[in-house]
């Protein structure tokens, strides 16, 4: 009697975490300047790049709030402090 | 604004661990720093069952679950599939008389003509239960047959998946539900156990450890480990929030304090000798700074006798930066 108890990779994407959240991360994007600090910083790995460069050679960030549990270390680590947690609902 | 998920990282957004998880966090980065062509092998913890929930993966590479003491066993058995594969295609590529053996340690598995490609890397990886505790024997074991392994310890210093028990990593005085603090208890009496000179003790090629306080550290040492030939070792110092009670937000400033006071030196050993080590700022923080962000130690903060117990960690921060010269 075989099993096949392998799954297919990466197929975690399926559950959307974003429900466990009560704060959420708001960007202030005329502050932001694309360090990427909070890319590195998060624990979900759902901050990422968004767009092409924007004015003045930036590169913005944006969270894909399915997957964001509103931890809060973006806007802890976040050098210029254009994070905030903001109470959603 | 509409956008898209590129899902670049090797581990996939989705897994239940909770909210400003630091060991999701340095894990996500030593995947990334090992890159796709990579083999882990699991051992039980909060890094497997957060990750693998049936019929779910968040791994994009292969992985396998191992139990909790013999993460380090698998590998060493992937580690001769991979040597048998190596010879065999060996075999069939040389119509001379003798195949050639490939000698120890495989480092490269093959590519389909068995040639030794780019590197194929190894890991092992598991908590700080396993790597402390149940799984000791066997990465002893396998740092003794000198396998190519790197095996990457994630501490959070207690038992985290099964209700913070203490661990042989828990530092004196921590609050775990194993050692409460009391009347006549100040909490863990026991100092934690120094793997580091475990790990050198046994001669592995690479010894370090890294805090999740600095997560470009984590990526270089893992890719400088993979470099190398050998047993490994990274021992990485992650935050728990639900363990240490501590804030979601303050995972990565706990674990940069826990650096910069001293209580945890981040380290660099290659072949038994010290290399690198991340020095502390100047002037260095308190232990009392890194203590008062987490709830397992609001015990000390109470009376006197807590006081002389702050004293004490302070003075082992203070022998840690002599020993290491961290200032």
């Amino acid at each position: 009697m075989r099993f096949n108890l392998a799954v297919n990779p990466g197929t975690t994407k399926e559950n959307k975490t974003g429900n466990w959240r009560t704060d959420v991360p708001v960007i202030d994007r005329d502050r932001c300047i694309a360090c990427g600090a909070c890319a590195r910083a998060c624990p979900e790995g759902c901050v990422f790049v968004v767009g092409d460069k924007a004015l003045q050679g930036k590169v913005f960030f944006e969270k894909d709030l399915d997957y964001c549990k509103g931890c809060g270390i973006c806007a802890e680590e976040c050098p210029v402090k254009c994070i905030k947690m903001i109470l959603e609902g | 604004m509409p956008y898209q998920m590129p899902f670049k990282s090797l581990l996939t957004p989705g897994h239940t661990a909770c909210a400003g998880c630091g060991e999701i966090l340095a894990m996500r980065h030593v995947l990334d720093a090992a890159g796709a062509n990579t083999i882990i092998a699991g051992a039980t913890g909060c890094g497997e069952v957060t990750t693998s929930k049936y019929p779910t993966s968040s791994f994009r590479v292969p992985w396998i679950h191992a139990n909790f003491e013999n993460a380090s066993a698998v590998a060493s058995g992937i580690l001769a599939a991979m040597r048998y594969r190596c010879n065999e295609a060996s075999k069939h590529r040389s119509n001379e008389s003798k195949a050639q053996e490939i000698s120890e340690p495989v480092n490269q598995l093959t590519s389909p003509e068995g040639a030794p490609s780019g590197s194929t890397n190894l890991i092992a990886w598991g908590g700080d239960g396993a790597t402390f505790d149940i799984g000791l024997g066997l990465i002893s074991g396998s740092w003794e047959r000198r396998e190519n392994i790197l095996y990457v310890c994630f501490d959070n210093e207690a038992y985290m998946n099964t209700g913070v028990q203490a661990s042989g990593s828990t530092p004196i005085d921590a609050n775990t539900t194993t050692s409460e603090p009391g009347a006549k208890s100040m909490g863990n009496s026991l100092q934690k156990k120094d793997m580091v000179r475990i790990a050198l003790a046994h001669d592995c090629v690479y010894v370090a450890t890294a805090t999740v306080g600095n997560v470009l550290d984590i990526e270089a040492k893992v890719k400088k480990a993979l470099s190398m030939t050998g047993p490994k070792y990274l021992q990485i110092l992650v935050t728990c929030v639900p363990g240490w009670y501590t804030d979601a937000k303050d995972t990565i400033k706990v674990a940069r304090l826990a650096q910069q006071t001293g209580i945890y030196p981040v380290v660099e050993y290659v072949d038994g000798k010290l290399v690198n080590v991340a020095k502390c700022p100047r002037p260095r923080s308190s232990v009392e700074e890194y203590l008062k962000l987490q709830g397992r130690f609001k015990h000390l903060f109470k009376d006197e006798k807590g006081a002389t117990e702050i004293k004490r960690i302070q003075e082992k921060a203070e022998e840690n930066v002599r020993k290491y010269n961290l200032q």
